[in-house]
């Protein structure tokens, strides 16, 4: 099926497509936003791509709108998925429990578990990245298992730490930045996934995979004081 | 350099560009000056680039005193400013001494005002903009609003022809009212209203609640009702859309705005009425009118016309004539020069 566009003021277009949140939908925002990306439109100024649809954002003294409905139209019909490159997926060191997650053992004892199990669960598989939003570098991911999904704490906390990782219902998710929050936290990451001051100031981009891996404290923190030194490298596994 | 020492920052004085862009697929607000006609009128006037770091303040001028000679533009609200106790004018450049104190009045009409510098502010570049974002505590001054005590420090500029005064056309200066009527175009989910609601957010007034700031404005009126839910997939959110959650009362995203949200967006206002929102005040009212996309372009063009115009061959004060009088043996200089006024 193919896209509906919509105009969205008069420097904006939106590219939708299937109203659902799932892998296949959002695989099709990604190879759309790599071709914009590729295709060098001028006047396309930035894109955002989302769970099922794309905001192009454009400067209407270079382009106009209706020539670039038509140019977008043009683009995702040549779109050859065969030939985009495939997603990444990005490791994710935590720390599980203790200190860093404090609520890994309610996770647990909610889902009749053992931590252990809860560990197990939450680092076998890959996550989808289907976008970044409401703060800076924050990742919304899907495919956690129903097997420790667990509710939010009814009173939030008022300061979550940066890298925090944490569950609500059946989300998972990061904390990018220190904020207040309602996450049930497992773990802690060493990684900065906003760091504005650094070269590459956002460690995840949408349409790649995560993978958590679980690691000690002593890791954590020698990861961290390289993260900090600048010379951590990122793996990535193909 | 060291060019202005605050005295007294007012209560939002802050620094901003005309926003971080790029980013926003990561997440990253974009910010950057709320009235982006009178920030631009403000550098241009005073010979800057378009895109310069500058002073905007919300409600209350700040009080500022020059530690060099500096040439500077205040413009958006109305907002009464002062030089050594003096009124200035508004929409033109005015030389400023070293040693000379820059204060204002109350605001008269509008709520945000500019100050450009010759040169632009000189803050660190994050993110590839100058423009303050508080709630990640980044940009501008160590990412916070002005306080007093700050010195702020300009570029040199790099254009050594010799300045003249600059002044915005009387005509094109903004009149702000405590009504304002605001063109938008429907969409891009305005499906997912009934037509009588869309109908009822036409011809309704909604007025400002004190619940309004750099991320949006919440408005306060007749009830705007959703076919089924006001609830979307989330997706990104332009400058100026109109989101309205399941309470039915509408919200303008804004500056500040986050990038993605999940509620359904019934219009977008156009960009050049922007300008006349971010000048409304709390019990301040709009009314919502349909244009075109054809129209916003062409608003957007005469805009940047006005701003070429100011760019490639500005108006100039005309020169001061300076009259030697002597009265009774004492020695006076008397200034006679043509002042802009606003209002007639």
């Amino acid at each position: 099926m193919s896209a509906e566009y919509k105009i969205a003021g008069d420097r904006g277009i939106v590219v939708e497509f299937e109203n659902e949140i799932s892998e296949k939908v959002n695989s099709k925002v990604r190879n759309m936003f790599l071709a914009i990306e590729k295709s060098e439109i001028k006047g396309v100024e930035e894109v955002i791509p989302t769970y099922r649809s794309l905001l192009v954002l454009y400067d209407p003294l270079v382009i106009n709108g209706m020539d670039l409905l038509t140019e977008l139209k043009a683009l995702e019909k040549n779109i050859k998925p065969t030939e985009i490159e495939k997603p990444k997926t990005i490791e994710i060191p935590v720390v599980y429990g203790g200190k860093f997650g404090p609520d890994l053992e309610f996770v647990a004892q909610h889902n009749n578990l053992s931590v252990e199990e809860v560990i197990k669960i939450h680092t076998e598989r890959k996550y989808l990245i289907y976008m970044l939003g409401f703060t800076p570098g924050f990742p919304y991911l899907g495919g956690m298992s129903k097997k420790i999904a667990t509710p939010r704490l009814e009173n939030p906390r008022t300061k979550i730490p940066e890298g925090s990782v944490g569950i609500a219902g059946n989300q998972t998710g990061i904390y990018p930045i220190e904020s207040p929050g309602g996450w049930r936290l497992i773990g802690r990451t060493p990684l900065k996934l906003f760091d504005p001051y650094g070269k590459q100031p956002f460690l995840l981009q949408a349409g790649d995979y995560l993978k958590f891996v679980s690691v000690n404290e002593q890791h954590y923190h020698s990861i961290k004081a390289q993260v900090e030194n600048g010379s951590y490298t990122v793996k990535i596994i193909q | 350099m060291d060019t202005i020492r605050i005295i007294e920052p007012g209560p939002l004085t802050t620094i901003q560009d005309k926003g971080r862009k790029g980013y926003q697929r990561f997440g990253m607000p974009v910010a950057g000056a709320m009235d982006l006609f009178s920030y631009t009128v403000a550098n241009l006037l005073v010979g800057n680039n378009d895109g310069d770091a500058a002073i905007e303040f919300t409600l209350q001028g700040p009080k500022m005193e020059f530690l060099k000679n500096a040439v500077i533009a205040v413009t958006g609200a109305d907002a009464a400013p002062f030089i050594d106790g003096k009124p200035v004018a508004m929409w033109q450049s005015l030389f400023v001494k070293k040693g000379s104190i820059i204060s204002f009045g109350s605001l008269k009409t509008g709520l945000r005002g500019y100050i450009a510098v010759r040169g632009g502010i000189d803050v660190p570049l994050v993110m590839g903009s100058r423009s303050t974002y508080l709630r990640a505590k980044l940009g501008g001054l160590d990412g916070r609003k002005l306080a007093s005590g700050d010195v702020i420090k300009v570029y040199e500029t790099s254009n050594s022809v010799p300045f003249k005064e600059r002044i915005l056309p009387k005509h094109l200066i903004p009149r702000y009212k405590n009504e304002a009527e605001i063109r938008v175009i429907l969409g891009p989910q305005d499906e997912l209203f009934e037509n009588e609601s869309i109908d009822v957010f036409l011809s309704s007034m909604y007025e400002v609640t004190p619940q309004s700031d750099r991320m949006g404005y919440r408005l306060k009126g007749p009830i705007i009702e959703h076919k089924e839910s006001a609830d979307i997939i989330s997706d990104g959110i332009p400058l100026g859309a109109i989101q309205v959650p399941g309470h039915g009362q509408p919200i303008i995203m804004l500056a500040d705005r986050q990038t993605t949200g999940g509620y359904a967006k019934i219009a977008t206002v156009i960009s050049v009425d922007l300008n006349k929102i971010t000048q409304l005040k709390p019990g301040d009212k709009i009314k919502f009118t349909k244009t075109t996309l054809e129209e916003a372009r062409e608003a957007i063009i005469a805009q940047h016309k006005i701003f070429e115009e100011l760019k490639t061959k500005p108006k100039t004060v005309q020169p001061a004539k300076l009259y030697r009088i002597v009265v009774s043996g004492k020695e006076f200089f008397v200034k006679v020069e043509e002042i802009n006024q606003s209002g007639c």
